[in-house]
């Protein structure tokens, strides 16, 4: 029993050690030449311009949802005109940061891990090899910028779509224009609540595009490593994304100390 | 100094673990001949293929492509090497996400700067050497296994090597469509002079394009020689090797 749990222990340690340096290379492999432009290009339409739909439907609903609750609890203070301003914060500072992040680990981390696994098992990646090219970098290196430029166009749309969504549920219960609404919404919304936020899912894009990477790349077992790869990068990826966020967000309130408040 | 030698390897070892697949394996293979590598499954065949494009490094030994020693190339290095080399893989390994026509295509834009016209008509040329020239736009898995065996063929040819290492060429395949795969080698060898490296578990194909032919058994190279010299080994299980039809 004991060795099994140090056994276990070891193992996980060596992967954490191994996805570590997977990560710094593949960062370090991002700033050499060649960049692989069209490649990253392809990839981009791939995870971004793909997961537009899924995005834009859920920063709609996320922020129809959020008026409402919004709604429910402000009316009990007679602060209904503050339903805006705070729904705006709330989307832009955390709610559309993170579920972006989590609905992108969910198709894209799956999507790279099933992809790269079933390259693996199938030797294209070795066959990229023997062609002569890096397949480190054509295959890790494209996705994983492409998924950092990804996620904070997505999360723009996110947290724009979230606060028309909010709007709609609004005006359908108190009648307020849109002009008034949007007013409202970005009258408190500064620089340093927009960018720091933002910026942050550059890290979370990196966190997915290389948990997913390292999982698939290095699949073993068939289709059945193909699926367990697929699997644990949507797992893993959301579970990094939630822990990394609290030190992301503590980091934000160290340097930028305007976005305490 | 084996100056024409394609191919050599010198006193390669290499385990996975505690299984010790090659043990001190020496061999080497003139420019312009095809060496074909028999022996049973799991026996370390493909692993020594793999090697000779450095995509798995040996614990110790040197391994030299046309005099140069691969073996300790830093990774950057490998590709030169790999660009006079060309691949055939077991199950093909083509990119199930581009067409057939463009899996050709791939290693000409991504090593030539050859004007998209004449990558066209290479890719034509090398489809129909291969009998393929119908199928450019089909997608590898809309094709059938033969057929796909014929394009990762021609996309191997691609850059015209000088060298090609090939992973079981008729696993899979029905004898007749085997057979076309074997002339297709033949026809490189003898045309080209192109040097060919074959793993199979087929005797009479390998009796065809091998002009030396090698018994790899329990991590050894048990038996080396022309196809005669092996009917005529002191080895029994060489003997009985070279007896069987062998599976296709």
């Amino acid at each position: 029993m004991g060795t099994v749990v140090l056994h276990g222990a070891a193992n996980w340690f060596f992967q954490v050690g191994e996805f570590t340096f997977f990560c710094g290379r593949a960062l370090r492999e991002s700033l050499r030449p060649p960049w692989e432009i069209s490649e990253v290009a392809r990839q981009l339409f791939e995870v971004g311009w793909r997961s537009l739909p899924l995005i834009a439907a859920a920063g709609m609903a996320v922020g129809a949802v959020m008026s409402m609750h919004t709604r429910a609890s402000m009316e009990r203070f007679g602060a209904e005109s503050l339903i805006p301003t705070v729904l705006a914060l709330a989307l832009i500072k955390e709610t559309g940061p993170l579920v972006t992040g989590l609905l992108f680990a969910g198709r894209v981390g799956a999507g790279i891990g099933a992809e790269l696994g079933s390259m693996r098992v199938s030797e294209q990646v070795d066959a990229l090899e023997s062609l002569a090219v890096d397949s480190f970098k054509y295959l890790v290196v494209t996705r994983v910028v492409a998924c950092m430029i990804a996620m904070p166009i997505l999360t723009t749309v996110m947290n724009f779509l979230g606060i028309f969504g909010g709007f709609v549920a609004e005006t359908a219960v108190s009648g307020m224009t849109f002009d008034l609404y949007w007013n409202r919404a970005f009258a408190s919304v500064q620089f340093v609540d927009y960018v720091p936020s933002t910026l942050k899912t550059i890290v979370f894009g990196f966190l997915i595009g290389s948990l997913s990477s390292y999982l698939g790349y290095y699949t073993t077992g068939g289709t059945a490593g193909v699926g367990r790869a697929s699997t644990r990068s949507v797992v893993l990826a959301s579970l990094l994304l939630i822990v990394v966020n609290v030190v992301l967000v503590k980091m934000i309130f160290f340097f930028f100390p305007g976005a305490v408040q | 100094m084996e100056n024409s030698a394609a191919i050599r390897f010198e006193h390669v070892y290499k385990a996975f673990g505690s299984l010790q697949v090659l043990a001190d394996v020496s061999f080497s293979v003139p420019a312009g001949e095809a060496f074909c590598i028999l022996g049973r499954s799991g026996a370390g065949k493909s692993v020594m293929l793999k090697q000779l494009i450095g995509l798995i490094p040996p614990d110790q030994g040197r391994i030299y492509i046309e005099e140069e020693e691969i073996t300790g190339l830093p990774p950057r290095e490998l590709p030169r090497i790999r660009k006079r080399m060309g691949f055939l893989f077991q199950y093909s390994a083509l990119f199930d996400s581009i067409t057939v026509g463009e899996n050709v295509a791939f290693p000409l834009r991504r090593h030539t700067k050859f004007p998209e016209e004449k990558i066209q008509q290479i890719v034509h040329d090398r489809l129909e050497e291969v009998g393929l020239a119908d199928h450019t736009r089909k997608m590898p898995t809309d094709i059938s296994g033969g057929m796909r065996k014929r394009a990762g063929l021609a996309r191997a040819l691609a850059l015209e090597p000088s060298i090609l290492l090939v992973d079981e060429p008729s696993s899979g395949l029905d004898p007749i469509t085997a057979a076309e795969i074997d002339n297709l080698l033949l026809q490189l060898k003898v045309s080209k002079g192109t040097t060919l490296v074959v793993v199979t578990h087929n005797i009479p194909s390998a009796r065809r394009i091998g002009d030396t032919l090698a018994v790899l058994h329990q991590a050894r190279i048990l038996a080396q020689g022309t196809a005669e010299e092996l009917d005529r080994s002191p080895h029994e299980m060489v003997r009985e090797l070279m007896s069987s039809q062998g599976g296709t």
